[in-house]
């Protein structure tokens, strides 16, 4: 950098975090370079949201990994619609309803948890970890013989279509893994929605959230602990949402990996890093 | 009661109170979504020439949500002070705007004022004014609060510092706070969005910025963005809370989608009181507020969004928060569009909130999926800090990478106090210039030369 940018001392502070930190000034404000960086992130995000959900390659593969699949499609007809007409994300169009309803009728119906993956706002989340994701709760869900209702794969989903589609297989718990507003950062955030009793009509307090899932986030083995705690607690509790509190210890779980875990701005003496 | 408002040679009819408003409201996404938005430029404008002719009293006669259904008209009717109304019992709304442009209403009017009037009122006044009106009246409120600083002074700026990170990492978050520090952020609050509600992560958070704010002797106060009942809870366990963090909304059902009341953030007052933490007042509370929560939990009641937003405030002020901040384009263009709707949404919360009497601040932001983009966030940025906005949001280049949404950066606060000759907190801004960290009495900017203050932080990591 030419010496018209004042350089920030601290710049070693940038492998502790993706944050752009430590940017340096030119007079008081950001540098051509970090600006242009940031306006590039920023088209890369725009792009990711109108990116179409791999419906055929995603079907592919949940099925070659033992997850039989029903491909659904919610009320909103395409993803200008969908942007402006949450409503119509959040419910089934009426042929959805119809192949659910006949599949629900065919005996798929009472199971004990019913998984949900939609497209939401980020459809590269789901198509690069939606699966890795299953992959990862499954063994624990097997493990204490729950009965699994066949994948619901939803394109122009919102959270609340997930509650729907539980309620018609008559699942006790619906967890939907939804691609999250992309970020400049992370443009492949899937979040995780759990209702226990799902119904149509329910609102944001009867779920309970867990967010930023993607191998440089929340790894998919730490979003599992952490369904798994509360999957389990729903099922005993018989309740979701804010009267069911995270309380899972995730220090037990191996670190993961790149990042530091102490904060060098308290603690003393040994170097966190070996 | 129906209102009619006749005009080039056409009658237009509204049929109650709530819709007249919705009509009246400027154009903006969520309203058609809700279908309550006027059905052309004309209606919208005849709407508001009715609404200008109604008597300011209408409001305490005729409510948007029935009394008897929602606990927050009845907060709003049972709290409203007739005296603090008087001195313009008589106008109506646009006499009421009149008014307010006036030199009659001076900062201690319009303080005396704010008890009287109704977030109903508020909005219906905001639906006539035009930026600029909305920029020179709530110029003139001063709401000024109190915990370890003061916030809310007469040409200062605060900012939120929020060290976000997607894995609550001490490292990660730490690093964001030190080039926040560094770069004068933090005044309002250092507040972090946990990225989840685990009360174990929480409580670590909360001693984690305890401990920060200890060491270097920090004029300021931390928050964990958590659920109400999360942060009793942290209490209830022996960790140290500032400030009680909320999100509310504008009428009883969709505060319930919040999974909150009034009873339970009265709760959560009581806590953070008891600790009595604060050295220079009592503020404890840190609420968030935006347009088209109550519509986005279908408890709308047919409200226009701007209104419910309104409302909102009228929950904020019954528990004399430190902060209240609209997070005004978090929500998406299902609400507000581009950046025309989400600047001229910001500064009416701004004023709207000001008017009755809360320390205003705004998240001005943008996610990517609405038609907004850094020009229109700077035109925000410069019009709130000249409408007198207590404080802003400071975060690593604009880039929150836990939220992915992108609102202001360390940078734009230092740009914006530049250009309108703004200054920090005092105490916080003192800090600074003692520790080293900035430099200049009269005009405070940052040194180049890293503070001494975090050498042995730096040499920690190095």
């Amino acid at each position: 950098m030419s010496d018209l940018v004042v350089v920030n001392p601290w710049e070693g502070l940038r492998r502790l975090t993706q944050a752009r930190i430590a940017l340096g000034r030119a007079g008081v404000s950001i540098p051509t370079k970090p600006l242009l960086d940031f306006q590039f992130a920023h088209a890369r995000a725009r792009d990711a949201v109108h990116l179409p959900m791999d419906r055929e390659g995603l079907c592919a593969r949940m099925e070659a990994a033992q997850f039989p699949v029903i491909e659904l499609h919610s009320a909103a007809p395409d993803r200008t619609t969908y942007l402006q007409r949450p409503d119509l994300g959040r419910k089934l169009g009426a042929d959805s309803r119809e192949k659910l309803g006949a599949l629900a009728a065919k005996g798929a119906h009472g199971f004990d948890i019913a998984f949900v993956v939609a497209d939401g706002l980020s459809a590269f989340a789901v198509n690069e970890h939606a699966l890795s994701m299953l992959e990862a709760i499954r063994p624990k869900l097997t493990e204490a013989g729950w009965r699994m209702a066949p994948v619901a794969l939803v394109e122009q989903g919102r959270v609340a279509i997930g509650d729907e589609i539980g309620a018609m297989f008559g699942a006790e718990i619906v967890v939907i893994l939804i691609g999250e507003r992309p970020g400049l950062s992370a443009p492949d955030s899937l979040g995780l929605y759990m209702t226990y009793a799902p119904r149509v009509g329910l609102t944001d307090e009867a779920r309970n959230c867990i967010s930023n899932v993607r191998p440089e986030g929340q790894s998919f083995a730490a979003a599992a602990h952490r369904l798994d705690y509360l999957l389990k607690e729903a099922k005993r509790r018989k309740l979701s949402g804010v009267d069911l509190k995270d309380e899972s210890e995730m220090k037990v779980l191996p670190t993961e990996g790149k990042q530091d875990q102490t904060n060098f701005l308290i603690s003393e003496g040994v170097s966190p890093r070996a | 009661m129906t209102y009619a408002q006749s005009v080039g040679g056409r009658t237009y009819r509204f049929p109650d109170l709530k819709t007249l408003l919705a009509k009246a409201s400027p154009a903006r996404s969520g309203d058609y979504l809700a279908g309550v938005a006027a059905e052309d430029d004309s209606e919208r404008a005849a709407a508001q020439m009715a609404l200008a002719d109604l008597p300011l009293k209408t409001f305490l006669n005729e409510v948007v949500v029935p009394y008897e259904d929602d606990e927050v008209t009845r907060l709003i009717v049972d709290r409203h002070d007739a005296a603090a109304f008087a001195p313009v019992s008589s106008l109506t709304v646009g006499d009421f705007r009149n008014w307010l442009l006036g030199a009659e209403a001076d900062e201690a009017a319009l303080t005396k004022l704010s008890a009287g009037i109704t977030p109903e009122m508020a909005a219906a006044v905001s639906k006539l004014m035009r930026v600029q009106d909305l920029i020179l009246v709530a110029r003139k409120c001063r709401v000024v609060t109190r915990l370890r600083n003061t916030i809310g002074l007469a040409g200062r700026l605060s900012t939120r510092l929020q060290p976000n990170h997607p894995t609550d990492d001490p490292a990660g978050i730490a690093a964001s706070i030190l080039d926040g520090l560094l770069y004068g952020s933090g005044d309002a609050v250092i507040g972090i969005n946990p990225a989840t509600d685990s009360v174990p992560a929480v409580c670590a958070l909360l001693t984690m910025l305890d401990e920060v704010i200890h060491k270097y002797e920090i004029p300021t106060q931390s928050c964990v963005l958590t659920h109400v009942t999360t942060s009793i809870e942290a209490i209830n366990r022996g960790v140290p809370v500032d400030l009680v963090f909320q999100s509310i909304a504008g009428t009883e059902a969709a505060n319930k989608s919040f999974g909150v009341d009034l009873a339970v953030l009265k709760e959560g007052r009581e806590a953070a009181l008891a600790l009595k933490r604060g050295t220079v007042g009592d503020n404890v509370m840190y609420f968030e507020t935006g347009q088209g929560s109550a519509l986005s939990a279908n408890a709308h009641h047919g409200v226009d969004q701007q209104t419910c937003e309104a409302r909102a405030y009228a929950v904020a002020r019954e528990f004399h928060p430190l902060l209240v901040n609209t997070v005004v384009g978090f929500i998406g263009p299902e609400y507000l569009y581009n950046g025309k709707q989400i600047i001229r949404a910001g500064l009416e919360d701004h004023f709207c909130g000001k008017l009755l009497g809360l320390p205003m601040g705004c998240d001005i932001c943008y996610t990517n999926h609405a038609e907004a983009d850094q020009d229109d966030m700077d035109m925000l940025l410069t019009l709130l800090p000249a409408a007198g906005c207590s404080f802003i949001m400071g975060i690593p280049g604009s880039d929150d990478i836990m939220l992915n949404y992108q609102t202001t950066s360390f940078h734009d606060a230092l740009y914006v106090r530049e250009v309108l000759g703004l200054r920090m907190a005092p105490e916080f801004e003192s800090w600074l210039i003692r520790k080293g960290v900035f430099e200049g009495a009269d005009h405070p900017h940052p040194r180049k030369t890293l503070s001494s203050m975090f050498a042995p932080a730096l040499a920690r990591i190095a």
